[in-house]
């Protein structure tokens, strides 16, 4: 059957272009591979090849013919044994076919009925154990290394050394080499590397020194962890969790101390994770580990060595995307994630003495965030600030403010405010420091003001 | 800036007998080339036939506007992708390239119709229509992607292969990537680690000559890719990669080497691409003369098929194969063409797997 040479599309942007000219003539032969024509596009000339043999039988646009539309037959070229009529191409042309798309309407985004889960009940009766940070979630590792072998942590220091941060104290003694493993000092590699055991069917645990220095490997958490499975169509998961301390620290200087929360709350495709406790850090390193999805988990290196009560249960499992109701209170709501909460539970009581009854809530997931929990407290208390260790330019904060004026407009008596890091890069001058990141005075000064007692 | 060491301008003196460095380390055995049946012949022509004809047509449909965005095309490099491949073992080993990777699956044996389909954005495409040329994976036949990000596929094949030792499962990771990738920090990372750990990996540099549109020359201080591992003591082989024999014979002296539990190894394919490096690409950073001489001298298939008549195999049992391999790429379009777009709920789904 003869063949229609239409024009093709030359780019990912190509609608028309110029046939510049002919490089065969009509009765000539032609071989797959051989330059049938010049054809101009935006970017430049480019050579159209033949991939069909046989004889150009009729050429139908002219050479020097400009804005000739992509799909347009061009020519017809007879293959050696053709007879027949010209028969339409097997191919529609594009320009119809591009267009439906783009005209079609979004979608409605699927509404999911999604059952109200809630903290595991704790048994009336069960111990509390007064239990660090740092210890929770060596806890949480070992547990879920004990459950399941696919498991590993690994990372700079996490096993002879027992951790930059004694995270993963006492874990290689228990589990060998194999399974807490010590890599050089080459976070892209050991990432990507993670990254691929988790699509070869480990749950690998990735302990960054800081999230400082996941900046070299933020291209495998994002690219190659985030979006593996929405890419594949659900076919390939990449279950892994990336941890270690975010945030400012003491005294270390800007290019180690800075939050990378809305860094990754920003990504599809991403958990993340940023609890305050030490229940909530264990019951949530659980989970995560346990999740089928890429997580970010990231710890705070000032809360390392706080202690906390923490149940003493089998298998403490905490969901995730559920925001947790610190205290509870009427007159104002102060939504905080991880040092912050110290804060913003600090902030609380001081006001409680001045006739202001705060609600604290910590966020713990950042993404998928507990929009319902933060909506429910306002429509309570009407009043919503937001404390956040880290920049307040496109923050998790200035992201709590758009939803609550796209979905708790009417419950706002006032406007939202953030108590955010000064907008700077963090100075090393024990003054300057101070003077950069958020404290109690600043949280205190900014629910007084939307609550009229300035 | 660092002193140069003080060298003398002198001619070598005859002096001591300094004896020649021992070999610090064991070497792969020099490979030789695959003594292939005729029957072995054939499928390597099929697999390879299929290939080249199914990027022309993927070539030709992106020029209908059927396929969008970018779409690099395998064609010239064939026998690297089939002569490797067809020396793996398809239940345990695992495969990862980077975004030139239609030619990968093929040689995997996966279904040309769903990968078609797949650059068609359709909803029976391998990855649901989400994913494009650049992102095609079949966990069930070990084919890790189909990655766009240069070089990343190297780390992440690092992965695969600490999977295979960490499960003790026998399995070996086979990593492609470009001359291009080659220049990639996350690279040597990557290499860094393997022969440290000793992972079951063999890295494959799919030297095609041009990165895009620069030259091995212009971009690479070594320009012989297989010495890249020296200094993580990864032993290289520089391979004719438009020779699929000597490409399998590579293969087995490579398996022979990573399955002994001895580490990574490095082979340098030496091969070239005869289209642009993407479907936009006007290539005129290269002479058409070049590429005809390659096409002219080179071809790998022409080169297959000129084996395969010394070893007995007809023209006509040849053609035979041509006419098969046609229809089924023929067969692949009409599928890719006609099966329907997803549906617009497929934009929410996957993004996670669970629900929280």
């Amino acid at each position: 059957m003869p063949i229609e040479l239409k024009m093709p599309a030359l780019s990912p942007t190509m609608e028309e272009g110029t046939l510049a000219k002919w490089m065969v003539k009509e009765g000539d032969v032609v071989q797959s591979g051989d330059i049938l024509a010049e054809i101009e596009t935006d970017k430049a000339t480019m050579e159209f090849e033949a991939v069909d043999e046989g004889t150009v039988e009729k050429i139908l646009i002219a050479e020097g013919s400009d804005n000739v539309k992509v799909g347009t037959v061009i020519a017809i070229i007879r293959g050696e044994d053709d007879t027949g009529e010209v028969a339409a191409s097997a191919a529609p042309a594009k320009a119809e076919a591009a267009e439906a798309p783009a005209q079609a309407a979004p979608a409605a985004k699927p509404v999911t009925a999604k059952a109200q889960v809630s903290d595991p009940a704790i048994p009336a009766g069960t111990e509390m154990v007064k239990t660090t940070v740092r210890e929770a979630l060596r806890d949480a590792m070992a547990e879920e290394m004990r459950a399941d072998d696919r498991v590993f942590v690994m990372g700079e220091e996490v096993a002879e050394y027992q951790g930059a941060y004694k995270v993963t104290q006492g874990l290689l003694q228990e589990f060998g080499p194999q399974r807490v493993v010590d890599t050089p000092i080459t976070e892209y590699g050991f990432a990507g590397l993670g990254a691929g055991a988790a699509m070869g069917g480990l749950k690998p645990v990735i302990e960054f020194m800081t999230f400082n220095f996941a900046m070299q490997a933020i291209d495998h958490i994002i690219n190659s962890a985030a979006k593996t499975n929405y890419m594949s169509g659900g076919q390939m998961r990449c279950p892994i969790v990336f941890r270690g301390p975010n945030g400012a620290a003491s005294r270390v200087g800007a290019q180690h101390s800075q939050n990378y929360a809305p860094w990754y709350a920003n990504v599809p495709g991403l958990v993340v994770i940023s609890p305050y406790d030490a229940a909530d850090a264990k019951g949530l390193m659980k989970a995560a580990i346990r999740s089928e999805d890429p997580v970010v988990f990231l710890e705070n290196e000032l809360l390392y060595g706080r202690s906390f009560d923490v149940p003493a249960m089998d298998d403490y499992v905490l969901p995730i995307g559920k925001a947790r109701i610190m205290r509870e209170g009427a007159g104002v709501t102060i939504v905080s994630y991880s040092i912050g909460v110290g804060l913003a539970l600090e902030a609380a009581e001081a006001l409680a003495a001045d006739g202001i009854d705060a609600e604290v809530i910590d966020l713990r997931t950042l993404r998928p965030l507990d929009t319902a929990t933060v909506l429910a407290s306002l429509k309570k208390t009407n009043h919503l600030v937001v404390v956040e260790e880290g920049w307040p330019v496109c923050s998790i904060a200035s992201e709590l403010a758009m939803v609550a004026m796209e979905q708790g407009f009417d419950d706002l008596d006032a406007p939202v405010v953030r108590v955010c890091n000064e907008d700077v890069p963090l100075p090393y001058a024990a003054n300057l420091e101070k003077a950069a990141v958020v404290d109690v005075p600043r949280v205190i000064a900014a629910v007084k003001s939307i609550c009229n007692r300035a | 800036m660092a002193k140069a060491p003080a060298r003398s301008n002198d001619a070598p003196k005859k002096a001591a007998a300094t004896p020649a460095p021992a070999p610090n380390r064991e070497m792969p055995r020099d490979p030789v080339p695959y003594d292939a049946s005729p029957e072995e012949l054939e499928k390597f022509y099929r697999d390879m036939m299929l290939i080249r004809r199914f990027e022309e047509k993927a070539g030709q449909l992106y020029g209908l506007g059927l396929i969008g965005g970018f779409c690099h095309l395998y064609i010239g490099q064939e026998a690297v992708a089939v002569g490797l491949q067809s020396a793996l073992d398809a239940d345990k080993d695992s495969v990862i390239t980077g975004y030139r990777d239609h030619g990968h699956m093929l040689a995997y044996g996966i279904d040309p119709n769903v990968i078609m389909a797949e650059l068609t954005g359709r909803a029976a495409g391998i990855s649901r229509g989400k994913g494009g040329s650049m992102h095609m994976f079949s966990v069930e036949h070990k084919f890790y992607g189909g990655h766009g990000i240069v070089g990343a596929q190297v780390a992440l094949g690092n992965g695969l292969a600490f999977a295979h030792k960490y499960r003790g499962d026998g399995g070996v990771a086979m990593a492609y990537f470009g001359d291009g990738a080659a220049n990639q920090g996350q690279v040597y990372e990557s290499f860094n680690m393997a022969e440290l750990w000793k992972l079951p990996i063999i890295f494959v540099i799919e030297n095609n000559q041009y990165a895009m549109g620069t030259s091995v020359n212009r971009a690479s201080a070594e320009d012989q890719l297989y010495r890249r591992g020296e200094s993580f003591r990864i032993p290289g082989l520089q391979i004719d990669g438009m020779d699929v024999l000597a490409v399998r014979g590579a293969a087995e002296t490579a398996l022979e080497w990573v399955r002994a539990g001895k580490g990574p190894i490095l082979l340098e394919l030496k091969t070239y691409r005869y289209r642009g490096h993407s479907m936009s690409d006007p290539a005129k950073y290269r002479s058409r003369e070049e590429v005809q001489a390659v096409r002219d001298q080179s071809d790998p298939i022409e080169h297959l098929k000129r084996l395969m008549v010394e070893a007995g195999i007809t023209e006509d049992k040849i053609k035979g194969i041509d006419k098969e391999i046609r229809q089924i790429v023929n067969e692949s379009a009409d599928f890719a063409e006609n099966a329907p777009e997803p549906e617009l709920h497929e934009l929410y789904t996957d993004v996670l797997v669970e629900q929280y």
